[in-house]
């Protein structure tokens, strides 16, 4: 019996110790490595904070880190309050005959490709775009206007790419709540308000920040929706990352940047499941 | 507020108009990219032209259709291919490890439970970069100390799949997990007790039991693969997948045939979504 | 020949908890065996040892006469029906009864054959390819015994089958249980903490408290002759009244509110604190004065609470606020009894059981 479990052990945790091991720690820690090295007047390879310190001394850098994060809290925000009304309706609103239907028809987009879903609205808000042809032959505008390339039209973009990761799990945490709670609260005179804030928000934490966490992640690594919907200099940190890999093949200045991109993104989930009280096992399942 | 208390009619009214708005919002590019497939135009957007499937089926000269254009039909094989292996790679393995952290105890398992959530919660692009950088160094020490040339290590097919594989099994491992969680151990112990094996037992009753999740999020993966952009990006070597290289005509100037590409993504992807949630509804019902 | 089931000296322990506490009994061939014991007091544990999914600390095990020790649960002759019974949802009722079978590379013909007289015993043919969820409660507890049943086990282990099931089902269950075993010969081994299912249905039922066995006796001795203060509480409804040694032989006590009885001490007493225990049956109303060697006092009846064949008196004893709870005969006899009357009672010295104060 003894000797079986431990042959079920080391069956299971070879494959899994590999997984973790080459495609997880080494490359993360290759990262940090290859951002500490950079090449001497010489032309030599040497360990070096020197990318670092570029990081810090070139304002351009750390103005588009410090804009990427706080877009990235926004976005993460303004999806919150865009899914949740839906989420609620979904679950406690309308009639149960309707939920499942809904909810289909909630995820569908989201299981086509985001650039599909980037380039849709491409061809909606440019100039030659669909609602600008709409506007101008109906006469509500004399010539078309540029809708697209800014940063109401990016913030839009990430919003709405990132609906799918909040909503799931507020329903999810929806559903699991009881329509007698907030039966309850009103039978003892509670304002929709005080039922809202006291009762439905905390109850849903979970799901809000497991959500959050997602969006948040997926918000500041993305690429596609800055370059395609932001503006022609949309400043956003992976762009540079880009750049420096691929543009001036400068991978140890690239792997600097990505290692601060981990950072931010770590202690800010981090802190967020901190003040939440929730531990990254619960926020993700 | 809910079904079962009294509301008042403006409150019921705004809400069902923010959801239609919501609806809107949530199908207008997509049905907009649909119907732009079928326009008799060289370029997608108004006025409408007439309807045609030049951009499906024209082979030249004027207009090339997606089955004949040879990067685009080349792409969808490449990331299908792609697709396939990280699926099976991610379920083999993220379900090893749910058996391993729901029925195993060793020291440090809180630890390396922890470790096998985060590729989740790292930005893919790091994902990307960390793993580049990885296999390029292991290339060049293998070629300087060696003398042996890995093309593998190099951007190429296979750095996509294990990039791809490197936080999907994570997802598969989530989704797995969960079910396993509600499985009964006493049908195990009941098995043992009729007389199974050990390896009877698993596949007897433990895969059988797991086969919704299986499936479901062996579909999931293919999916997420499928579309998958920012891991891709850097590992891509020759062997473009179709959301890199729609990305390169997007990024130089759009043509329908984007239009035509998206339109059976779009459809391909909601009729297996639809499958799959009929599929494992079906399954947890029964 | 060697009993079905020989424990010695068995032992369990779960840290410092001692589950199972040095336990030795057999079980003869063919006995319908009960443990009756309420939760936490250790009878899971010992059925999950004999069923080889916990290791004894001390002690040892023998089936038909055969240490169990070093045995894996999948080679042992024993067979358990789980207390949620896990049948296994992914197949039906047939393949659920043929798994055991088909593990011993039993040819499909024989197979197919045995598990239609199963199902024939168990009153289901015709059940074969319905799914387990298509199954009423009463449905799937016969498939759970039959699926262990047909491997002909020499010992049948029931972990509280009946728990899951409402009253009136699990009633009918009892005799249809107690009918099946006495058909099929197959020593039974239930684990219950109902004590109406044990009695109901057991040749013998042993009596467990804190990982060990407090009486192994027939139902019916049991009930009469509970060897233990806690046997005597725990099975059957009873009156438990604290009092004082007036005088020994013949045994006198007295209430704490001064009335006088004859008792019987069960075991030797220590100190004159004593418990007395009066079962509401025993206690007989307007009893006739040819009666001797009675206890008698007065009781003032406080309600009656009704409940059919189970009737019940609540009533006050002599000018105290003792309540004792009394049987009500539905036999006419009493009906004149109402609430506020005062009723002559008398109860035999043999009746009043006194314990040692536990």
């Amino acid at each position: 019996m003894k000797n079986h479990l431990r042959l079920g052990l080391f069956i299971f945790l070879t494959p899994v110790l590999l997984w973790l091991l080459l495609l997880i720690i080494v490359p993360h820690i290759e990262l940090l490595i290859m951002s500490l090295h950079g090449k001497n007047d010489t032309g030599d390879m040497v360990w070096t904070l020197a990318n670092y310190r570029h990081f810090f001394t070139e304002e351009i850098y750390w103005y588009t880190f410090v804009r990427t994060a706080l877009y990235a809290i926004i976005v993460t925000i303004l999806t919150f309050l865009v899914t949740f009304p839906v989420a609620f309706y979904i679950t406690k609103v309308v009639s149960p005959r309707l939920t499942g239907f809904l909810t289909i028809l909630l995820l569908m987009p989201f299981w086509v490709s985001e650039l599909v879903r980037v380039y849709g609205w491409m061809i909606l808000l440019r100039e030659s775009g669909v609602i600008n042809h709409l506007l101008v032959s109906t006469g509500l505008l004399k010539v078309p206007v540029e809708m697209l390339y800014n940063d109401i039209s990016m913030l839009m973009g990430l919003v709405y790419t990132s609906m799918l990761f909040m909503v799931v799990p507020l329903i999810s945490s929806l559903e699991s709540m009881d329509d007698s709670l907030i039966e309850a609260a009103h039978d003892l005179g509670a304002s929709p308000t005080t039922i809202f804030l006291r009762i439905i928000i905390p109850y849903a934490a979970p799901g809000i920040t497991s959500g959050a966490i997602v969006v948040f992640m997926l918000a500041l690594g993305n690429y596609l929706t800055p370059k395609l919907m932001g503006g022609k200099n949309s400043l956003w940190f992976t762009e540079q990352i880009y750049n420096e890999f691929i543009a001036s093949f400068n991978w140890n200045q690239g792997a600097a940047f990505g290692f601060l991109l981990l950072a931010l993104s770590s202690i800010l989930i981090w802190s967020g499941l901190k003040i939440s009280r929730q531990h990254l096992g619960k926020a993700l399942s | 507020m809910i079904r079962t208390l009294p509301r008042q009619r403006g409150y019921t009214t705004a809400f069902r108009i923010y959801i239609i708005l919501f609806y809107l919002f949530l199908f207008a590019p997509l049905v907009i990219t649909c119907i732009l497939a079928f326009n008799d135009s060289n370029f997608p957007s108004l006025p409408w032209k007439g309807f045609t499937l030049d951009w499906f089926l024209a082979d030249g000269p004027q207009r090339i259709g997606l089955l004949h254009d040879s990067s685009n039909m080349r792409s969808i094989w490449v990331s299908v291919q792609t697709a396939l292996w990280v699926s099976i790679l991610s379920v083999v393995v993220g379900t090893m490890a749910a058996f391993l952290f729901e029925q195993e105890q060793f020291p440090g398992k809180q630890g390396l439970y922890f470790l096998a959530l985060t590729p989740l919660v790292i930005p893919g692009v790091i994902l990307g970069i960390s793993l580049l950088l990885t296999a390029n160094s292991l290339g060049i020490f293998f070629e300087d100390t060696l003398g042996l040339d890995i093309p593998f290590l190099r951007p190429s097919f296979w750095l996509v799949v294990f990039g791809q594989f490197s936080f999907i099994a994570t997802f598969v491992l989530l989704v797995v997990s969960a079910r396993l969680k509600k499985f009964d151990h006493s049908l195990e112990e009941a098995a043992l007790n009729l007389g199974a094996t050990r390896f009877e037992v698993i596949r007897f009753i433990t895969l059988p039991f797991l086969r919704p999740a299986l499936i479901g999020s062996g579909a999931v993966a293919f999916l997420m693969s499928f579309e998958n952009f920012n891991t891709t990006l850097f590992l891509v070597g020759s062997e473009t997948t179709l959301p890199v290289n729609l990305y390169l005509q997007v990024r130089d100037g759009s043509t329908p045939i984007i239009n035509a590409v998206s339109f059976l993504l779009i459809v391909s992807t909601s009729t297996l979504a639809v499958i799959n949630l009929i599929m494992t509804k079906h399954e947890t019902s029964a | 020949m060697a009993p079905v089931l020989d424990i010695q000296n068995l032992k369990k322990c779960f840290g410092k908890f001692i589950a199972v506490d040095t336990l030795s009994f057999q079980v003869e061939d063919g006995c319908f065996f009960s443990i009756l014991g309420p939760s936490g007091c250790g009878k899971t544990t010992l059925l999950r040892m004999i069923a080889g999914f916990q290791t004894p600390t001390e002690g040892q095990l023998l089936i038909r006469g055969r240490d169990m020790h070093a045995v894996p649960p999948n080679r042992r002759p024993v067979n358990l029906v789980f207390q949620n019974l896990a049948l296994f949802p992914m197949m039906n009722v047939r393949e659920n009864i043929a798994f055991g079978l088909k593990r011993q590379k039993i040819a499909a013909a024989e197979i197919a054959r045995r598990v239609d007289s199963m199902l024939e015993r168990v009153h289901l043919p015709g059940y074969g390819d319905k799914d387990i969820a298509q199954l009423s409660g009463g449905q799937k507890q016969r498939v759970a015994i039959a699926r262990s049943l047909v491997l002909e086990p020499s010992l049948l282990l029931l972990d509280e089958p009946l728990g899951a099931l409402d009253l009136k089902l699990r009633e009918q269950m009892k005799i249809e249980l107690k009918k099946l075993q006495a058909d099929v010969g197959t020593t039974f081994m239930y684990i219950t903490h109902d004590q109406s299912e044990a009695l109901v249905m057991s040749n013998r039922v042993a009596v467990m408290n804190h990982g060990r066995f407090e009486q192994i006796d027939t139902p019916r001795n049991l009930y009469s002759n509970p060897a233990s203060r806690f046997v005597a509480g725990f099975v059957g409804e009873t009156n438990i009244l604290p009092v004082r040694v007036t005088s020994s032989a013949p045994l006198k006590v007295q209430t704490t509110f001064g009335l006088e009885l004859y008792g019987t001490a069960v075991s030797q007493p220590q100190g004159d604190q004593l418990d007395l225990f009066i079962r509401p049956e025993s206690i007989i109303l307007d009893p006739a004065d040819s009666i001797g060697d009675i206890n008698l006092f007065s009781l003032t009846v406080r309600s009656i609470l009704f409940d059919g064949s189970n009737t019940k008196l609540l009533a006050t004893m002599e000018h105290s606020d003792f309540e004792l709870t009394v049987a009500l005969p539905q036999n006419q006899q009493f009906s004149h009894i109402g609430k506020g009357d005062t009723v002559k009672a008398g109860v035999h010295a043999g009746s009043c059981r006194c314990y040692p104060r536990g």
